[in-house]
């Protein structure tokens, strides 16, 4: 890696102030960071290291909601008895991310903010139509995931928490990239106040909604409903390990099986 | 008095001795030792597959904080240094020899694969190296790469190295050719099938890592590396490329994390580390980053075969015809041009008894890292070819798959039995390793399993692979005819110290094998000196008198037999001491673990009283005998070594997303004695951990210029814990003849035999979709598209 310039500041306005400088960047579990300094494909002036801030930490469930301060990591997530009560495809989801390394170091904000397209809690938040709090303001689910690694934060904007609504049911389901174990094709599926929801990762070059599943699983939740419904093959991800069509044909298996989690 | 307890020897599952510093993280890697003064070497790399060098400026990169030297290609030319050699010769079938472009050290005029040596900065610091380097500005000219075989061999393709046509390396061929066309002639199958064999990544878990030092005292150069056989590559750097005599020259290959081939040539790295250290007078060490690995460390297999097979009625095989390209890569690695070739054709008989077999092999330069042996080398591809044949022949014929394989095996009582491509082998028993593996995994019991898993959505397939390999390359003189430029002998030295412990010098080099362990076993069984008081020394020059190393599952049969011979010649000599010590005639005295006896008496010396006495000769025949208790052993095999089996993989395929599971494994192999059976189970384990990544999950890819696609872990699908079944290993045991344990070789069967096993298996799960072939490796999105475009042909 190259030089940088490292920060621990102990409050979201100290951590603000730091990352108003347009090279700097956040670092919170840093596995997703971290190897890209190594390969020297980034060159921040400075890290800003988020894990001194306490209220970005915890899990806690307000009314109908579970709101997860953004220093979660997913193993935490993945065994919070709250979150397993309450939305436990969300524990599964957060269980079957990377490995048991990468659960223990990645955190749901930086995953969230960092937005690859192959990232399993994309999919989470679009597919529960959680709201994403930022030392700034809140913002939707829609209006959060913009494009590959693209999100609505600005660049001194920090992401808190994430709050999710708790469903009436919910399941995950995906396929795993056999070399790097990121999602190839994946479905989140929820249904809860805000109707039913459907989200793809992994497939496509950012987190979609499909909007011909929730159709059909809105008139008939089961998976029978999503027969005769295909993704299209047109703008999903091709590369060595499956082509477009591939993919598209793993959104309809995965949105099946994550009918059948759901219930 | 030394007490051996029997469970120690031949034939015990003795837990690693090595493994205690393993375990503990105490391995002593090329990387660990810092050393005084040592500097750091960072390799600039080149970016393109195919570039002349017009120009290299190193001005800003030389006045980088802490850069001590910025070296070049040229620089290294005008110092005289050679280019990095190649140890085997091929000649065309018209006799004359292949083309043997130069390989520079550091690329002076032109670049050739993506990660060619371009320059290397030395600093103090490994960072201040790659900052340097990546402030040295190259001027390209890009030129047309060819990144496969079939671009590379296309007329008007560019040259990769002036002066070799059309990109061809060599045409080789061997067997008969016109016999071979007679016996098709009258045939009433022939079977006509194309396949590949993919390109692997090896992928040691320790990357390469080279340490140069040089002494300007006395002059003498000293090379750390992560080898398989040190002496190989002192005598290799030494003779071509820095002209250095073996006697100031140093090789030590330490604790070495694994190599599977890799890790046996001699690489550009070593010699820049150790011209550098003499140049600067400082230690220059350098390490592989993993992303290096994937660009430098020699790949393995790549052919694409055509194949014809002509069969009788009853499916009685009458002939073979193969022709197959062998990708080469940019330059020629080591022992490259021996693998397709001599390591591939002449095992193109299999187990079966094919009368004539003709096989051409063209190998190719392409825009791509050098390909060389790795696990297997030639026999995977052969055995893949042979083994997914006879499944092709069987639906063709109609003959059931195992039954072909039972009507053209060679019989028990056929051995020796001589090839028609050159090999004879000696021993082995193919049909008690089939019926021992169907009876393990209850072939029988298929089709009931077959008809639950249908009840679960699920393809499920059963797959055997009859094969056969050859280890422990040999005798020299056959492959120095046949165009290598070594030896293939193994040494052993054997130490009595005077209180009756033992070192052992092997020339053979362990990095992962178990040796430490396995060939303390041999003195325990034979010298009755317990494994704790044997120490195996491996691995540098200035300790072992000399070696060929560790590589085609020749340890044991070679290195070991050597040391058989060395404890032969201190068994001689203590017989002559003992005969000394109890008053009588030398040819009354008899040996037995570490008990000398008069034969037909109590009157006994122990091992120990003979070591003692040689070492402190008061009472000694010194008039007749030198004193001491040391011998050393060069064993030169007569013949190779033929491992064989069966393996039967079970598959299950999720025809909704094309993913395969490999529900269970079974391999029986006659591996010859076994002399650790734990060992031997993990060795199985482990190569067929690596045949079923060839088989469903590994390959390199390149696009059309030669940029490596899977150039990481993140695109190449190594194999994990999880995507691998329980594996049962078992030993069906035939002797080999022509070695004194007997042994022939367990390194590489479970990476040989396993592929075809796996595809075979594959292909018996899609057989309700018309497929006769999937190509390696069966990747769930290759599966998807042939069991998509089956319905959909079923559908039109």
């Amino acid at each position: 890696m190259y030089d940088f310039a490292y920060h621990k500041p102990s409050s979201l306005a100290d951590a603000a102030k730091l990352l108003a400088d347009p090279d700097a960047k956040a670092v919170s579990g840093g596995h997703t960071l971290i190897p890209a300094l190594k390969h020297r494909l980034n060159k921040p002036s400075a890290l800003v290291d988020l894990s001194g801030i306490a209220e970005m930490k915890g899990i806690r469930r307000e009314g109908n909601a579970i709101i997860i301060g953004a220093l979660t990591r997913h193993v935490e997530v993945a065994n919070s008895a709250e979150v397993k009560a309450a939305i436990p495809a969300l524990a599964y989801m957060a269980s079957h991310i990377g490995d048991v390394q990468v659960r223990n170091r990645g955190t749901i904000g930086g995953s969230v903010s960092n937005n690859d397209p192959a990232a399993d809690y994309p999919a989470a938040v679009l597919g529960l139509g959680a709201t994403i709090h930022t030392n700034k303001r809140k913002v939707a689910a829609d209006d959060f995931f913009q494009g590959m690694f693209t999100t609505a934060l600005a660049s001194d904007e920090i992401l808190v928490a994430v709050e999710f609504p708790v469903p009436e049911k919910a399941g995950y389901a995906k396929m795993k990239n056999p070399a790097s174990r990121y999602v190839m094709a994946g479905v989140f599926i929820s249904k809860g106040a805000g109707g039913v929801r459907v989200a793809v990762n992994g497939a496509g070059p950012c987190v979609f909604r499909q909007a011909d599943m929730e159709k059909a699983l809105s008139g008939n939740w089961s998976a029978n409903a999503l027969a005769g419904i295909s993704q299209a093959a047109d703008g999903m991800n091709s590369d060595i390990h499956g082509s477009a069509e591939y993919r598209a044909h793993l959104v309809g298996v995965m949105a099946k099986r994550a009918m059948a989690a759901a219930g | 008095m030394n007490v051996v307890t029997p469970f120690e020897g031949i034939g015990a599952s003795v837990r690693r001795k090595e493994d205690f510093r393993f375990l503990q993280g105490r391995g002593a890697y090329t990387d660990d030792a810092d050393k005084p003064g040592q500097l750091h070497a960072w390799i600039l790399r080149s970016p393109h597959a195919h570039a002349r060098i017009k120009s290299v400026d190193i001005s800003a990169a030389a006045s980088m904080p802490g850069v001590v030297e910025i070296y070049t290609g040229a620089d290294m030319l005008k110092d005289g240094v050679g280019g990095l050699p190649c140890g085997w010769q091929i000649h065309n079938k018209d006799g004359s020899p292949m083309a043997e472009p130069p390989h520079p050290v550091l690329a002076h005029d032109k670049v050739r694969h993506v990660g060619d040596t371009v320059a290397v900065a030395i600093a103090a610091t490994r960072q201040q190296a790659r900052d340097a380097a990546e402030a040295i500005v190259v001027d390209y000219e890009v030129l047309p790469a060819a990144a496969t075989m079939a671009a590379a061999l296309k007329p008007g393709a560019a040259a990769i190295h002036e002066g070799v046509a059309g990109n061809l390396c060599y045409d080789w061929h061997i067997g008969d050719k016109a016999v071979t066309d007679a016996a098709f002639a009258g045939a009433a199958h022939v079977v006509k099938f194309d396949l590949v064999n993919n390109r692997l990544i090896p992928n040691a878990m320790e990357p390469r890592s080279a340490l140069g030092e040089f002494d300007r005292t006395t002059g003498d150069y000293t090379l750390t590396t992560t080898s398989q056989n040190p002496h190989v590559i002192r005598l290799l750097m030494g003779a071509h490329v820095l002209h250095l005599p073996e006697s100031k020259l140093r090789v030590i290959a330490p604790d070495v994390g694994g190599g599977f081939g890799s890790k046996i040539y001699h690489y550009a790295e070593e010699a820049i580390v150790t011209w550098s250290a003499g140049k600067l007078g400082r230690p220059v060490r350098w390490t592989a980053d993993r992303t290096e690995s994937f660009m430098s460390d020699a790949h393995g297999r790549d052919h694409v075969s055509h194949t014809e097979l002509a069969l009788d009625a009853n499916g009685k095989i009458l002939g073979l015809r193969v022709s197959t390209q062998a990708n080469m890569g940019a330059y020629l690695s080591t022992f490259a041009p021996c693998v397709p070739t001599y390591l591939y054709a002449t095992l193109l008989a299999g187990v079966y008894t094919t009368p004539v077999i003709y096989c051409e092999v063209k190998a190719v330069f392409t825009n791509t890292v050098p390909v060389d042996a790795y696990r297997g080398a030639g026999r995977p591809e052969a055995t893949f070819l042979l083994e997914r044949l006879m499944d092709v022949a069987a639906k063709q014929t109609g003959i059931d798959r195992v039954e072909l394989r039972r009507r053209n095996f060679i019989q028990p009582d056929q051995f020796p039995y001589q090839t028609p491509v050159a090999l004879q082998y000696d021993s082995g028993n193919y049909h008690a390793t089939l019926e021992q593996a169907m009876a393990s995994s209850d072939w029988a019991g298929f089709p009931a399993r077959r008809a639950e898993a249908a009840k679960r959505g699920k393809l499920r397939g059963i797959g055997c692979s009859t094969y056969l390999e050859a280890c422990g390359i040999a005798p020299s003189a056959v492959v120095g005819s046949l165009g290598a430029r070594a030896g293939l002998y193994e040494v052993g030295t054997i130490r009595v110290h005077p209180t009756g412990s033992v070192t052992v010098l092997t020339g053979a080099h362990s990095h992962g094998q178990g040796h430490e362990t396995t060939f303390a076993q041999l003195v325990a069984d034979k010298l009755g000196v317990p494994v704790a008081q044997v120490d195996i020394v491996h691995g540098d020059t200035a300790k072992v008198p000399f070696g060929m190393g560790t590589y085609g599952s020749r340890s044991l049969a070679v290195g070991g037999s050597a040391m058989m011979k060395a404890m032969d010649k201190i068994i001689a000599k203590g017989k002559r001491i003992a005969a000394h010590l109890m008053e009588a005639s030398v040819d009354d005295i008899e040996f037995d673990r570490g008990t000398f006896r008069v034969a037909g008496t109590d009157k006994t010396k122990a091992l120990v009283d003979i070591s003692v006495a040689a070492y402190v000769p008061h009472n000694y025949p010194i008039e007749e005998l030198e004193p001491g208790l040391e011998e050393t052993a060069f064993y030169d095999p007569k013949n190779f070594t033929y491992p064989g089996g069966c393996h039967i993989a079970e598959v299950e395929i999720d025809p909704e997303t094309g993913r395969t599971s490999v529900i269970n494994f079974t391999a029986v192999d006659d591996v010859g004695r076994v002399i650790n059976p734990m060992i031997v189970e993990g060795q199985v384990q482990g190569g067929v951990a690596q045949g079923i990544g060839q088989a469903l999950l590994e390959t390199c890819v390149y696009d059309a210029e030669g940029q490596l696609l899977s150039g990481s872990m993140m695109d190449y699908t190594m194999p994990r814990a999880d995507d691998l079944p329980p594996v049962s290993v078992a030993t069906h045991t035939t002797l080999c003849t022509h070695n004194p344990l007997g042994v022939k070789g367990c390194g590489e069967v479970g990476a040989i035999g396993s592929p075809p096993a796996v595809i075979n298996a594959v292909v018996d799960a899609l057989a309700d979709y018309g497929v006769n072939h999937v190509e390696m490796p069966a990747t769930p999105a290759k599966i998807w598209q042939i069991i998509n475009s089956g319905r959909r042909a079923a559908a039109e």
